[in-house]
């Protein structure tokens, strides 16, 4: 018998105490222990970007980290970053902008755009496409998601959407 | 799909990572960044029996410089050197390739240890440390070594690290007054491994070339080496030398073909490479005009 490992970590400002098995990554754990379901799961090795969360404030592939490595970390997750506001303006972007169709990578999209508009204010489509470059989306074609997060972009400076 | 079960160890220390591996040999992992051995287990291409965690090893980590050379512990992330004024002033070649490294989320993560010691013939830094002369250095139940990065890499996801070893730092000399680099490569997206890539590092004298690593990668099982820079060293560097030194480097590289790129197109890229690289250190644009392939 494989012993579980116990962990004690934040979860969108929540402490949570687990015990978990070695081989349960973080984005099974958030999924089916916590029930955030915000997190997608696509891929299962890094490529699709879709079950991207903030971890100490960086940006990870929930998928590529064991639940087991995140004792005393403190994680945040789509579920977090909606219900505190932060990334309203981005999400009613995305909506505006016809950014989502099918909604699978949005979580990811929306947390890897914010992570991008807290390190410039002012990314051009060519930068915003760069930091984008790790998450697929199958529907929209990506231009109506740079539109969102360029305008974004904007409106947080200033200068109009 | 999920990795298979495995047990799983935070290693406390440097000596108990080492215990923790003497123990239990080739059925044990350590677990870096997790990008590169996280994939291949929820892939199922390998199954541990026992992942070792250092990430906690706080010793492991960071960049430091003395006297002539830079050191970077093996936990150090991608984005740490991204981010460092250090590799930056004295290394700025690792500074350019890691941009070629994956994606944030993955640089979040992602170690030079891990990098290196995974060995993936098609990545950035293990040819970067190729062409910069470095030494990686590694302890073992029986204390440290010091292996040139020439040696280091021998097959692919093949090194010189045995089982019980663990990758603690690499080191590389500071860059000089009259050094330059090079870095380029081609790739399917930004961010993707390359098809063919050239990590360079070279003294400029004047409008000579006193010194030239051409450490090619995705052209064979391990970071090459190439030895037509030697073509190119104290000449002037007219294109009819740069075009001996291209097919010299055609004749020595013996790259692998793949869904990416057959064997002839993989030879034309690195000469392409070639030619924009000695334009760029030398800062003649002419001489990677298009003729001289
Ligand atoms: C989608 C995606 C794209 C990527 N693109 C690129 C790319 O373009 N270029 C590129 O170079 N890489 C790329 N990577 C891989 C990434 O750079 C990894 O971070 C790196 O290869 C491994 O570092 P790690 O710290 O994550 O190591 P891990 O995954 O933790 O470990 C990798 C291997 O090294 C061993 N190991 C780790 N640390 C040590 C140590 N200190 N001593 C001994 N053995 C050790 C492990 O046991 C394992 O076998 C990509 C990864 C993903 C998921
Ligand atoms: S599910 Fe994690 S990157 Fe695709
Ligand atoms: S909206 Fe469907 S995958 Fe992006």
């Amino acid at each position: 018998m494989i012993p579980a490992v116990s962990i004690s970590l934040q979860v969108n400002g929540e402490r949570i105490e687990a015990h978990v098995l070695p081989r349960l990554n973080l984005a099974d754990f958030l999924r089916e222990h916590l029930k955030l379901t915000g997190t997608h799961v696509g891929c299962e090795h890094g490529v699709c970007g879709a079950c991207t969360v903030r971890v100490n404030g960086d940006i990870v592939r929930s998928c590529l980290m064991l639940a087991a490595q995140t004792n005393g970390a403190s994680i945040e997750t789509i579920e977090g970053l909606s219900d505190s506001g932060e990334i309203s303006d981005l999400q009613a972007a995305f909506r505006e902008r016809n950014a989502l169709q099918c909604g699978f990578c949005t979580p990811g999209m929306l947390v890897t755009a914010q992570d991008l508009l807290l390190q410039e204010a002012e990314p051009d489509r060519e930068r915003i496409r760069e930091h984008l470059s790790g998450n697929y989306c199958r529907c929209t074609g990506y231009q109506a998601i740079v539109d969102a997060v360029a305008s974004t972009a904007r409106a947080r400076t200033g200068r109009g959407a | 799909m999920k990795a298979s079960a495995f047990s799983y160890a935070r290693a406390t220390s440097v000596v108990n990572a080492i215990e923790l591996l003497a123990e239990h040999g080739d059925r044990a992992k350590v677990l870096s960044g997790g990008q590169s051995l996280m994939p291949a287990m929820n892939l199922r291409l390998i199954s541990p029996e026992l992942i070792v965690d250092i990430g906690d090893l706080t010793e492991l980590r960071g960049i430091a410089v003395t006297g002539d050379r830079l050191r970077i512990g093996a936990l150090t992330r991608h984005v740490d050197l991204l981010n460092s004024a250090d590799v930056a002033k004295h290394a700025p070649l690792i500074s350019e390739a890691i941009t070629h490294v994956a994606h944030a989320a993955i640089r979040n993560r992602g170690t030079i240890g891990g990098s290196l010691a995974h060995a993936d013939p098609a990545a950035e830094l293990p040819a970067s440390m190729v062409a910069l002369k470095a030494t990686i250095i590694v302890e073992g139940p029986a204390g440290e070594r010091q292996i040139a990065a020439e040696d280091f890499f021998t097959g692919i996801y093949e090194t010189a690290l045995e089982v019980d070893e663990l990758l603690v730092a690499v080191e590389v000399p500071v860059a000089q007054r009259n050094s330059a680099h090079y870095f380029s490569e081609f790739a399917r997206r930004h961010g993707d491994y390359g098809i063919v890539g050239l990590a360079a590092q070279a003294v400029v004298d004047g409008d000579i070339l006193t010194d030239l690593r051409l450490a090619y990668f995705s052209v064979g099982d391990r970071p090459v080496l190439a030895m037509a820079a030697t073509k190119l060293l104290n000449v002037a560097v007219t294109p009819a030398v740069l075009l001996e030194a291209s097919e010299t480097l055609g004749e020595e590289l013996d790259p692998q073909e793949d869904q990416q790129a057959s064997v002839s197109m993989r030879r034309h890229l690195a000469k392409v490479l070639l030619a924009r690289c000695v334009a760029t250190l030398l800062g003649r644009p002419e001489l990677s005009a298009g003729e001289v392939l």
